[in-house]
């Protein structure tokens, strides 16, 4: 059975349909009967990204690969990449400007919890060209 | 098990689709013409109920000669049931007209919501994760189970104030009548239908306490000649053991207030209900500690089965509140109420959104629901019968409808014997141009 695949499309600077992606993503979860705590980190990491790709980049696209026995979330966007990851993996560390700060996000904790809620991540990122995340949670 | 309370009366059903597209768990369809639905995945929620044009769609409560199967019979009003009246000053007048239309004892499930109120502020169960989620709705408590299992542990593992006061009812009236238990019938008096449902199939309790649940709509006129008879010349029978807070459970906020909350949010409206539970479940909560939603607006007094609108109710609750102590029911006087109060067993997750419980099986069926779904069109029109395209799609790989239920779909079938197949069309989706072009048009110009 090949993985299945779904596609969201966020778009830039709506902050407010943000996580619209991640809940659609849990219905269709939901339907195959992956286990609801599976669901629930996915579902967070799915929602940091699309903050991420909302505040930092124009928007992006995100692709899930359901498979028998492992979820893959690939984030991709074209914005202006990440030059430091190590920094930007640091907890607290932000570029977030002062409006989002103002909404409550952007507290630096974004990529630190995708990295935690998932069993896999990866960046791949080039300044000025965009950047890919790509998360993979083990289905129990 | 009953799964929900919701009936339809066939004869004043137009297949028309105005439930399927309000019902937040796609869980009706239209059939021969007729609304139907799919009892694994009601939630109980009411909104088919109060946006059938035809009144088709009617909760299912208990008629009201179920009493006289009992010797002794005791009514338990929910707090809604008081902001029913104009002019109501005090909660007695309602229960000395519930001792007029048949019963003989009175046990305010505001009293019993005052009593868990108590246990809640003693954090009884500390250590528990926050934010605690209210157990006071069995909507709210339904959808968890289908859409938020995560939540569960969450959730407040207190039975609904209802089966409390039964209860407690129950072993008052043992002690005052020696009757036995079974002699004793215990009837709720309930704003919504998910109250009538969780009478008869309890989730916190192995078994049912509570022998029948009356509408208020089906108790209101009854009730309105004996309490207006009261008013004028009757002595009136001081029996409400219910303050302010316990009435205000009646309306959203009403709980977190009782509970002595200070970080709470308070959510009506099972759309909003939903979203909020999204958000929780992804981590992403203002940190509140409680969290306090009920699927009707406005709370209780936003139920299906109520006569006066909302916030009618919710105004005229919180007056009679303001002229009460602010509670007058507490652990100290019902000592055993604090034990009885606690689920008797777990909450557990009800996988109705599933398509199969082999995961490969569902993966070929989401695939499958994909496709299909990408063929038709996308207006969402309902003409199927299903909410959606998408439901469609479902149900068609779930053996429940076809693809030819799709009116485009047959229309693409017909195309084949028919000279003209877009004069059968709507003009958005015809897709052929006009014949004969209007002689202003140019090439390439639409209008």
């Amino acid at each position: 059975m090949s993985p299945i695949k779904l596609k969201y499309t966020i778009d830039a600077g709506d902050l407010s349909r943000a996580g619209e992606a991640s809940s659609k993503m849990k219905m269709s979860l939901r339907k195959l009967g992956i286990p609801p705590e599976t669901i629930r980190r996915a579902a967070i990491c799915m929602y940091e990204g699309e903050i991420n790709m909302v505040i930092h980049a124009n928007g992006g696209e995100v692709t899930v690969l359901v498979g028998m026995d492992e979820i893959t979330i690939c984030l991709a966007d074209q914005g202006p990449g990440i030059p430091d990851i190590e920094k930007a993996m640091s907890e607290g560390w932000t570029t977030a400007g002062d409006t989002a700060r103002g909404l409550g996000f952007g507290a630096g904790m974004g990529l630190p919890n995708m990295a935690r809620y998932s069993d896999h991540m990866h960046i791949d990122t080039t300044v000025g060209v965009g950047t890919t995340v790509t998360m993979k949670f083990k289905v129990a | 098990m009953k799964k929900h309370s919701v009936a339809l009366q066939v004869d004043r059903c137009r297949g028309c689709t105005a439930c399927i597209k309000t019902c937040p768990t796609d869980a009706i369809r239209v059939r021969g013409r007729k609304a139907a639905i799919l009892p694994d995945r009601c939630i109980d929620c009411g909104r088919c109920i109060q946006i059938c044009p035809h009144k088709a769609i009617r909760p299912a409560g208990d008629p009201l000669d179920k009493m006289e199967g009992f010797r002794y019979k005791v009514a338990l009003p929910e707090p809604a049931l008081f902001g029913q009246f104009h002019n109501l000053t005090d909660p007695n007048i309602v229960l000395g007209g519930l001792l007029n239309i048949g019963f003989d004892d009175v046990f305010e499930v505001a009293a019993a919501a005052e009593l868990i109120a108590d246990l809640a502020r003693r954090d009884f169960s500390p250590g528990r994760p926050l934010p605690r989620i209210t157990s006071a709705c069995p909507t709210v408590l339904r959808i968890i189970r289908m859409r938020f299992p995560r939540l569960i542990p969450y959730i407040e593992p207190v039975i609904l104030p209802m089966e409390l006061a039964a209860e407690l009812a129950r072993e008052e009236a043992v002690k005052k009548t020696g009757l036995s238990p079974e002699e004793i019938g215990i009837f709720a008096i309930v704003p919504c239908s998910a109250k009538i449902t969780t009478a008869h199939a309890p989730m916190g309790l192995k078994q049912p306490v509570i022998d029948g649940a009356f509408a208020v709509n089906d108790i209101y006129l009854k009730l309105l000649g004996p309490m207006r008879d009261l008013t004028r010349e009757g002595e009136i029978p001081d029996l409400s053991r219910t303050g302010g807070m316990g009435l205000s459970w009646g309306y959203c906020g009403g709980e977190s207030i009782a509970r002595g909350e200070k970080n709470y949010i308070a959510v009506d409206g099972i759309d909003n209900v939903i979203r909020v539970l999204e958000e929780i479940e992804d981590d992403r909560m203002p940190d509140a500690d409680f969290i306090e939603l009920t699927a009707c607006v406005q709370g209780c007094v936003g139920g299906c089965l109520n006569v006066e609108n909302p916030y009618g109710a919710k105004m005229r609750l919180a007056h009679l509140g303001e002229g009460l102590p602010p509670g007058r029911s507490s652990l100290a006087s019902f000592p055993g109420a604090g034990r009885l109060a606690v689920f008797q067993r777990e909450l557990d997750y009800i996988p109705a959104f599933r398509l199969d419980t082999d995961r490969g099986a569902a993966m070929e069926k989401l695939l499958k629901i994909d496709q299909l779904a990408e063929s038709l069109p996308g207006l969402d029109c309902s003409s199927c019968g299903a909410p959606s395209c998408r439901a469609l799609a479902e149900d068609v790989v779930l053996g429940r409808a076809s693809m030819d239920d799709c009116i485009f779909k047959v229309r693409e079938r017909m195309r084949s014997v028919s000279e003209d197949p877009d004069s059968y069309l709507p003009a958005p989706f015809r897709r052929s141009q006009p014949k004969k072009p209007l002689s202003e048009r140019k090439e390439g110009g639409s209008r």
